[in-house]
């Protein structure tokens, strides 16, 4: 665990509602798009595409930001999966909508946010800790990883 | 979202829970998409029997009712699966009894997708069995919509035959055969279908091979858009274009391509950017292709081959044929096994046509049902494979930890039979 700062100014961005709710925790970046058929782990709720930049690291517990989905039509059910296993984010922020990662929210029963006026992975570091309002449409910075980008 | 007097009766119940749970599912992810309302489907491609750790213990638990409620309808609770609302087909699954004693895969997966397919069967599912059903019997026709998933089906819906559908999942292909509907968005809407990058070949595309390089390589630089394929190319046959598909779905996430001249909705360039600006061409000549070719192949250094792999998506009967030519009177090296997918119904005609005796003869093996990478499963010890697939070049190293030889069909039976991968980008 990295320590946290104060955030730095108001960071607020602002989306579309995928799936509502409210959460608040670590933030997990994704620099790359995630695949989930042959690129999740659901029973460690890890990541595992050998060439992925966070391959081995797990998204259990903490909200995934990342700029979309990829892959096979598997993606939905391999995040359902995690959530039948416990092992599921507790929130999606991501960039571009597609069929795969909307439905892959809404079986993830996690709040979710899409569609933001600012790139959530350029903006959000991994570490911070934010608020996710999906029914209101609004992610809040609420403190700042100390570990440099 | 908009739904009309029949949807919102079928939310309230009207028609059972098993349907007013999928009508949930339906508006939430409807929601989800930010679609208007949904539209009528005649035509459904999902999963329910494929076998997993987790269905194992859903069945367990509750029977295939719960397994479908739980993973095929999001509910949270056992609710009995009535009868399909419309057509239904089961798209590849887990390995079945054929492979038993070839393929080292769970004799209870097996026995519970067995059981599974009688559950499916009884409520009206076609158990095709296949990533590839466009081949055996499900063919939709210019313009209508479906709800398909299995990415490699869905773009040959769309390019080759005009049909609609977005890249669905377990769940809402589950919810659309019980309601004949799904969310109308993307693929459904004329605008969504217009080519958005135009490709212009010039290096010569004309075989099984070069078409798969063309999808790998246009799929990387298009990612989720939509490619419009002009100059010099060959005339593609299905097998090509199921290979082009596959590959741009690998590399990608292309749901619909257009080749001018040959796909339904690409009678001209202008016509497939729907009178829109035509955009500087993407150029995919030989540097393109041989970049294709070594990225394929990156995942592979030791030369000694124990595993060949054809059939991906499932093979038609022109592959099995070229294949039985290939191998009409040779042994495959030992310690070498060559596996041909293929869809259940074509291994029939496969057997009855003779091809699969002389396949049979040097040591190869037709399987259906599944595929290595689906199932997790290949001969044991298995450390360096070799394909002319280049979507299973591109997911096999990573699913199952070995090494990949992408090439020529013939460049493949030949590391069946010698044991060494001798293939080359000529």
């Amino acid at each position: 665990m990295t320590g946290l700062r104060p955030a730095p100014a108001r960071v607020v961005l602002r989306g579309r509602t995928v799936v509502p709710g409210v959460v608040t925790g670590e933030v997990l970046v994704s620099p790359e798009t995630i695949s989930g058929w042959g690129g999740i782990d659901p029973a460690t709720g890890t990541i595992t595409e050998a060439r992925h930049p966070l391959a081995g690291v797990c998204f259990t517990g903490r909200i995934l930001v990342f700029p979309g989905a990829k892959g096979s039509s598997g993606w939905s059910g391999f995040f359902q999966t995690t959530r039948l296993l416990g092992t599921a984010p507790i929130g999606m922020v991501f960039a571009v909508t597609t069929t795969k990662v909307a439905l892959g929210a809404v079986v993830t029963r996690v709040p979710a946010l899409a569609d933001l006026d600012d790139d959530p992975v350029a903006v959000l570091r991994t570490g911070d800790r934010i608020r996710l309002d999906a029914t209101a449409g609004v992610v809040e910075l609420l403190a700042r990883t100390e570990e440099e980008p | 979202m908009i739904l009309t007097d029949d949807e919102q009766r079928m939310r309230d119940g009207a028609e059972g829970p098993a349907v007013a749970a999928a009508m949930d599912l339906l508006v939430r992810y409807g929601q989800a998409l930010d679609a208007e309302r949904l539209c009528t489907v005649r035509n459904v491609a999902g999963t329910t029997t494929q076998p997993s750790p987790v269905k194992a213990r859903l069945v367990a638990e509750g029977g295939w009712d719960r397994a479908f409620s739980i993973i095929n309808l999001d509910a949270d609770e056992t609710l009995p699966i009535p009868p399909m609302a419309v057509p239904t087909c089961q798209l590849q699954q887990g390995f079945g009894p054929d492979s038993v004693g070839t393929v080292p895969y769970p004799p209870e997966f097996v026995e519970l997708q067995t059981d599974g397919e009688a559950f499916v069967g009884a409520r009206g599912v076609s158990v095709l069995a296949t990533c590839t059903p466009y081949q055996v019997g499900n063919l939709p026709v210019r313009g209508e919509h479906c709800a398909w998933m299995e990415s490699s089906a869905v773009v040959y819906a769309n390019s080759v035959l005009g049909a609609r559908t977005n890249c669905e999942g377990g769940a809402s292909t589950g919810a659309a055969s019980l309601t004949g509907r799904i969310p109308c968005w993307g693929n459904h809407h004329d605008a969504h279908r217009l080519g958005t990058h135009l490709v212009r070949v010039d290096t010569p595309v004309s075989s099984f091979r070069d078409w798969g390089l063309l999808g790998y390589a246009v799929g990387d630089v298009v990612q989720e858009a939509r490619p419009v394929i002009t100059g010099d190319h060959a005339l593609p046959d299905l097998t090509d274009l199921k290979h082009f598909g596959a590959a741009a779905a690998s590399s990608g996430g292309v749901e619909m391509y257009h080749v001018v001249g040959v796909t339904p909705e690409a009678p001209t360039v202008t016509a497939a950017f729907g009178g829109r600006r035509v955009p500087e061409p993407v150029v995919f000549g030989e540097a393109e292709k041989r970049a294709a070719y070594e990225r394929l192949n990156d995942q592979g250094s030791d030369t000694d081959v124990d595993f060949v792999l054809l059939g991906c998506p499932h093979a038609s009967l022109d592959q099995i044929h070229d294949v039985a030519r290939a191998l009409d009177g040779r042994r495959l090296a030992d310690g070498t096994q060559l596996w041909i997918m293929a869809p259940r119904a074509l291994a029939v005609v496969a057997e009855r046509s003779g091809h699969t005796a002389v396949i049979e003869a040097a040591g190869g093996r037709v399987l259906t049902d599944s595929c290595p990478a689906m199932s997790r499963a290949a001969p044991l010890g298995t450390r360096v494979f070799a394909t002319d697939s280049a979507k299973q070049a591109h997911y096999l190293p990573a699913i199952l930890g070995i090494q990949a030889w992408f090439g020529t069909t013939a460049e493949c039976v030949d590391a069946a039979v010698t044991g060494r991968w001798r293939g080359d980008l000529s």
